[in-house]
């Protein structure tokens, strides 16, 4: 009796719908995460790099084709939509985003896949970039085997695949649960990737434990956002807040005593932007950036620096965008804020770094204080200008870090700024390419970072943000002041005589640096095609 | 066959990037290279030419839109290409004769150790040329002015082991920075004015802008006129840049760039007809280059320079032409088109000479070479009867046009114009056959070179032959063939329009008086040159001689008032930067460097400190949020 009252009661849990097409782009990259662990179990050790670098690959390709194909198909456009029950929205921003990530960690994976830049291991195996052994302590005798007998830590792709698993799911994620989830999907695999350097593995580990401490406190605080706005629309998923903000929803009657509490829901707002502003590297969340860029391996740095900001905004402009637009006199005065402080902070410490790999994490908090103003334009022009300038700062990242890896001595990368001097004497290609990506960082035209400047800038004047373009255009001065000095360093000063080689690395970078050369070429000359499909892609479906 | 355009100047790039970039492995057939996509273009020009013919007249012009540079709200940067009669004109003399002269320069620089790069830079030229002619908007067309001054200045250096070479080229570069900052304020007048920087709208509107604008435009674009096209008071860089190899000197500064200023003012006709005061400027600036560079030209013993001035005043005569309105824009065009030949093929006769004659300028050391050198002798003479305007020869028919045009203006302003064109015909006449007689006639005057070698006069390679050869065709034969039908008023006028002139004098009265200073141009200079010994040391010379040997105080001029006053400006800024501004930049630069350094010190590498600062901010962005509702 009493059973029969209780299923009554209890309403049958239907089996979740899920669309496994559209999610497939995702599914590919998660699925050859798993086949790579697998292989890693099972195929012999020789055998491994080539495999896992093909499995990477393969999947990577798979996610691109798809996504090609779901954008083709409309689903960008007049299909874009909720799937999975409202968790994941595929609309044009997710597909953009998303062929930008798989197109990134492409590139990425090309990067990890080198090894000719450091000298061949004891046994005469060809090594690259990561630890032999990562469970071995710096130092000890296990890892001098492990070095001599040419290890290698081949699971730097399974976890590379993860973390872009994550990525991609977190732009599209359309509740604050799957975004949590996504969050951490993509932050557990970089923390461990941090720690993989092959030199210098002692900053490498401490850059990763300081990540993953401070990683975790900004979910802390990302998770009790949630909670907390949780507390105030009886919901998580991104429409139905909307709708519960403007009032044209109603809640269920048990949160009847917390709904409508504008405390909850401006506390809650204000912590879920923390947690997104520590990802992006925003000020005064960005302490993390100079140090662990500077102690993760580089060709880590340079995905970790692309992707992550590519993901992570377009995170934001989802939630901003599309759960608390009815807030936006509440956010974008914060934003403001925000963004003046990121930009002016980036770029003025930038110009005391004397480390190659901290002068760019500077300067990537300087960009993030760039695309900001884009999101606080709070207008279509300015989404799409958001991704625009996503999609041409990840390359000149890309680039930019792939040729410092080139730089070395016999301690490894050379990453002193005075050991880069009269570079562009020794090694006028490599030089000129850099400065192209110096340029392009510092948006002078004909180069991508001109385009991507002026977009964003020119959503936001158009959005009412014209202070906010004026200190954007001031902090560029100040930050142009320190990427030409790298050019005048490298061009005009005399080289050093114990100054450092330049590696010549395999087709393998070298196709990294080329890419990200075209991408900053064409998208400065030629960016009308590129504009017009960001501009497309700007709908956001709700 | 229409999308051909892009083509025409992507080969020349594609040259010039290769022979730039290609390094040392291109050395040994860089110059083949080079001079086989120059004739390439020349082909996609004919075919693009012949393409054109076959389509009616209204038909003509074609336009190809290639891309939008920058596309955003209220500025639009397009990249598009406008082949009309007018383009194609210039892209058949540029690539034609383009192309003759690369081949020249395969003789003339086969010893020289940076053949490869002369070649890259010339193919950069005629790439950067081409996009100036075929741009169908300011923006574009800036782009290719600004890359023919840097071709230009490339080439004159090309010898910068040469002080001498090195010192003309920033000279020329100066100078035409002069006029680029004109263009760029036109450029910027017409956005301002009608919102966009292409052709056909600015033109469709010229007339509901008001007149200053108008005027204001127009004697900007004529600065930038003044400044590629040497023409007074711009004009001093035009003879140092000689000191570039003499193919150079005759592509790029006698048929070609140097035509770039006519061009910019016939292309604007649409703006300078409703602007009188800046046609007034335009025909004054025309008619007194084409005196100066006339007088230049009879008093330097140098033979480039000599012809330099002449090029002056050749193209004074195309400035003033084009000044006229509609009655002389296809003039203008048209001696522009046959200068290219005669004087284009005079160079290469200079260059030939020179090339025998262990690279000596000085004529007053030359003498009686026609018997050494027939072929140049032949094809410089002919060159000779162009320019000087021989009847039935190239140069009669396109200047007489002109001096007639000048009449028919119509007034006084009429009688002026076209009397200082009569008399600049005559100088002309006397200071080409003052260089023809000391060059080729009379005894030798031949002397060792300063390595004590003595010349042995011989004639050039048949490379460097042919082109001379066919630019002498040129140069006989052009005239008459544009002149027949009124073939060439009627190809161009559809762009330029036309007006027949109502000359107070006769066609056959003016052609009278041209025949009659000609007479008297060629007799003076033959009872000056031809009947005494030329000296070897140059006399003194009247005032005006003396003047005109240095160019007619022009540097002289530049530097009391544009050096030494500059320099007076520059140190009263300099005085006043120091007491003030330098304060405040340097102030600026220490307070970023000061601040930078302090809040570097809070990055201390603990993380208990990141993470309290990241505590602090959610602290302070929670604040803010609720008291941004609070305020609101």
């Amino acid at each position: 009796m009493t059973g029969m009252t209780l299923a009554a009661a209890i309403p049958p849990i239907p089996a979740p719908h899920i669309e496994y097409l559209q999610l497939s782009p995702m599914l590919a990259v998660f699925g050859a995460a798993l086949v790579g662990i697998l292989a890693e179990a099972f195929v012999p050790r020789r055998h491994r790099y080539a495999t896992q670098v093909g499995i990477a690959l393969a999947g990577l390709a798979a996610s691109f084709g798809l996504i090609l194909y779901l954008a083709q198909a409309g689903y960008a456009t007049t299909k874009a939509d909720l799937a999975a029950m409202g968790a994941v929205a595929v609309d044009g921003p997710s597909l953009f985003l998303q062929g930008v990530i798989t197109l990134v960690a492409v590139v990425a994976v090309l990067q990890f896949a080198e090894r000719r830049l450091e000298p061949r291991s004891g046994a005469g195996a060809a090594v690259d970039a990561f630890a032999p052994e990562a469970a071995a302590v710096p130092g000890s005798d296990a890892e001098r085997r492990a070095a001599t007998s040419g290890h290698a830590t081949t699971e730097i792709y399974p976890l590379t695949m993860f973390a872009v698993g994550g990525m991609l799911l977190f732009p599209a994620a359309s509740d604050l649960l799957t975004m949590f989830v996504a969050l951490e999907v993509f932050s557990l695999p970089l923390y461990l990737m941090c720690a993989l350097a092959r030199r210098r593995r002692l900053l490498s580990q401490e850059a990763a434990v300081k990540y993953f401490l401070l990683g975790a406190f900004s979910s802390a605080f990302f998770l009790f956002g949630l909670a907390l706005v949780y507390g105030y629309a009886g919901s998580v998923q991104f429409g139905q807040i909307a709708r519960v903000v403007e009032g044209t929803a109603t809640v269920t009657p048990a949160l009847a005593n917390t709904t409508g509490n504008d405390a909850l829901l401006l506390i809650g707002l204000a912590m879920l932007g923390v947690g997104l502003l520590f990802k992006v590297g925003a000020v005064p969340f960005h302490m993390w950036t100079p140090d662990v860029y500077q102690g993760a391996p580089t060709p880590v740095t340079g995905f970790m620096a692309a992707a992550t900001k590519v993901a992570a905004f377009g995170a934001m402009l989802r939630l901003l965008y599309v759960a608390f637009p009815g807030l936006a006199w509440d956010w974008r005065p914060v934003l403001w804020g925000v963004a003046i402080l990121t930009m002016v902070a980036g770029a003025v410490i930038a110009v005391t770094q004397t480390d190659v790999k901290r002068l760019l994490a500077y300067s990537s908090v300087a960009h993030a204080g760039f695309i900001l103003t884009g999101v606080i334009a709070l207008n279509q022009h300015g989404i799409g200008a958001v991704l625009f300038y996503l999609a041409a700062y990840s390359f000149v990242t890309l680039g930019a870090f792939a040729v410092v890896t080139l730089v070395r001595d016999a301690d490894g990368e050379a990453t002193h700024l005075s050991r880069w001097a009269g570079l562009g004497r020794r090694s006028p290609l490599l030089a000129a390419v850099f400065a192209l990506f110096l340029l392009a960082f510092a948006g002078i035209p004909l180069t991508s970072g001109f385009t991507g400047k002026f977009a964003v800038f020119q959503a936001a004047a158009s959005g009412g943000a014209m202070p906010l373009v004026i200190v954007g255009v001031l902090s560029s001065a100040v930050a142009a002041f320190f990427y030409i000095r790298v050019i005048v360093l490298m061009f005009f000063s005399d080289p050093r005589a114990d100054g450092p080689t330049v590696a010549v690395p395999s087709a393998l970078t070298g196709t990294a640096i080329a890419l990200g050369a075209v991408v900053t070429v064409v998208l400065g000359v030629a960016p009308e095609y590129f504009l017009h499909l960001a501009n497309q892609a700007s709908l956001l479906v709700r | 066959m229409d999308n051909l355009i892009p083509v025409l100047v992507a080969v020349p790039l594609l040259g010039a990037a290769l022979l730039l970039c290609g390094g040392r492995r291109l050395d040994r057939v860089g110059h083949l290279l080079g001079t086989l996509l120059a004739f390439a273009s020349f082909g996609v020009g004919l075919a693009l030419f012949f393409s054109m013919l076959g389509r009616a007249t209204d038909q003509r012009p074609i336009h190809d839109h290639l891309f939008t540079w920058i596309p955003v709200n209220g500025f639009q940067a397009e990249v598009g290409f406008q082949l009309d009669q007018l383009s194609m004109t210039f892209v058949l003399l540029i690539t034609g004769v383009g192309s003759l002269i690369h081949l020249y320069s395969i003789g003339y620089m086969a010893h020289d150790e940076k053949r490869r790069r002369f070649f890259g830079y010339l193919n950069l030229f005629l790439a950067a040329m081409l996009l100036l002619v075929l741009a169908d908007n300011y923006l574009l067309l800036y782009v290719g002015w600004e890359g023919v001054g840097l071709a230009s200045y490339l080439l004159i250096g090309f010898w910068q082991h040469k002080p001498s070479a090195a010192t003309a080229a920033k000279k020329a570069f100066l100078v035409n920075r002069v006029g680029d900052v004109g263009l760029s304020i036109a450029v910027m007048l017409m956005f301002t004015t009608f919102g966009t920087f292409a052709f056909t709208p600015v033109f469709a509107h010229a007339s509901q802008a008001t007149q200053a604008t108008l005027t204001g435009i127009g004697l900007m674009l004529l600065l930038a006129a003044c400044g590629k096209s040497a023409q007074v008071p711009l004009q001093s860089w035009l003879g140092d840049a000689m000191e570039g190899p003499t193919p150079v000197s005759a592509l790029i500064h006698a048929a070609t760039m140097v035509t770039a200023g006519v061009y910019l003012i016939t292309r604007s006709s649409a703006i300078f007809n409703l602007a009188p005061t800046a046609q007034l400027a335009t025909v004054v600036v025309g008619a007194v280059t084409l005196l100066f560079g006339a007088i230049i030209g009879c008093a330097k013993d140098d033979i480039k320079k000599a012809l330099a001035g002449s090029t002056m005043s050749q193209i004074g005569y195309m400035v003033l032409a084009a000044g006229l309105g509609p009655i002389g824009y296809v003039f203008a065009i048209m001696h522009l088109v046959t200068h290219g030949f005669f004087k284009a093929g005079l160079f290469l006769g200079a260059g030939s000479v020179m090339h025998g004659m262990n690279d000596e300028v000085d004529m007053r050391k030359y003498g009686g070479l026609r018997k050494y050198m027939p072929l140049t002798f032949v094809t410089f003479g002919l060159g000779y009867l162009a320019i000087i305007g021989f009847p039935g020869l190239s140069g009669f028919f396109s200047k007489d046009k002109i001096i007639e045009a000048a009449f028919a203006h119509g007034g006084t302003e009429g009688w002026i114009l076209g009397t200082c064109a009569m008399v600049g015909a005559a100088v002309t006449a006397f200071y080409m056959t003052r260089v023809m007689l000391m060059t080729f006639f009379g005894e030798r005057r031949w002397v060792d070179d300063a390595e004590g070698n003595q010349p042995h006069p011989h004639e050039s390679p048949a490379v460097m032959g042919i082109p001379m050869v066919i630019l002498a065709f040129g140069s006989v034969l052009a005239g008459g063939l544009f002149s027949i039908n009124s073939s060439f008023v009627n190809w161009l006028s559809p762009v330029t329009g036309y007006e027949e002139g109502h000359s107070p004098l006769s066609t056959t009265e003016v052609t009278t008086g041209t025949m009659v200073v000609l007479v008297l141009g060629v007799g003076v200079a033959w009872l000056m040159y031809g009947r005494r010994p030329v000296p070897a040391v140059p006399p003194l010379g009247s005032l005006l001689t003396r003047a005109a040997r240095r160019d007619l105080l022009q540097d002289d001029f530049n530097h009391v008032v544009l050096v030494s006053g500059g320099s007076h400006l520059t140190r009263f800024l300099v005085y006043l930067e120091g007491r003030g501004l330098d304060g405040l930049v340097n102030g600026i630069a220490a307070l970023v460097g000061g601040t930078s350094g302090r809040v570097r010190r809070v990055q201390n590498g603990y993380v208990r400190s990141y993470a309290l600062s990241m505590f602090g901010g959610a602290l302070v962005l929670v604040a803010t949020t609720l008291l941004m509702r609070a305020v609101a």
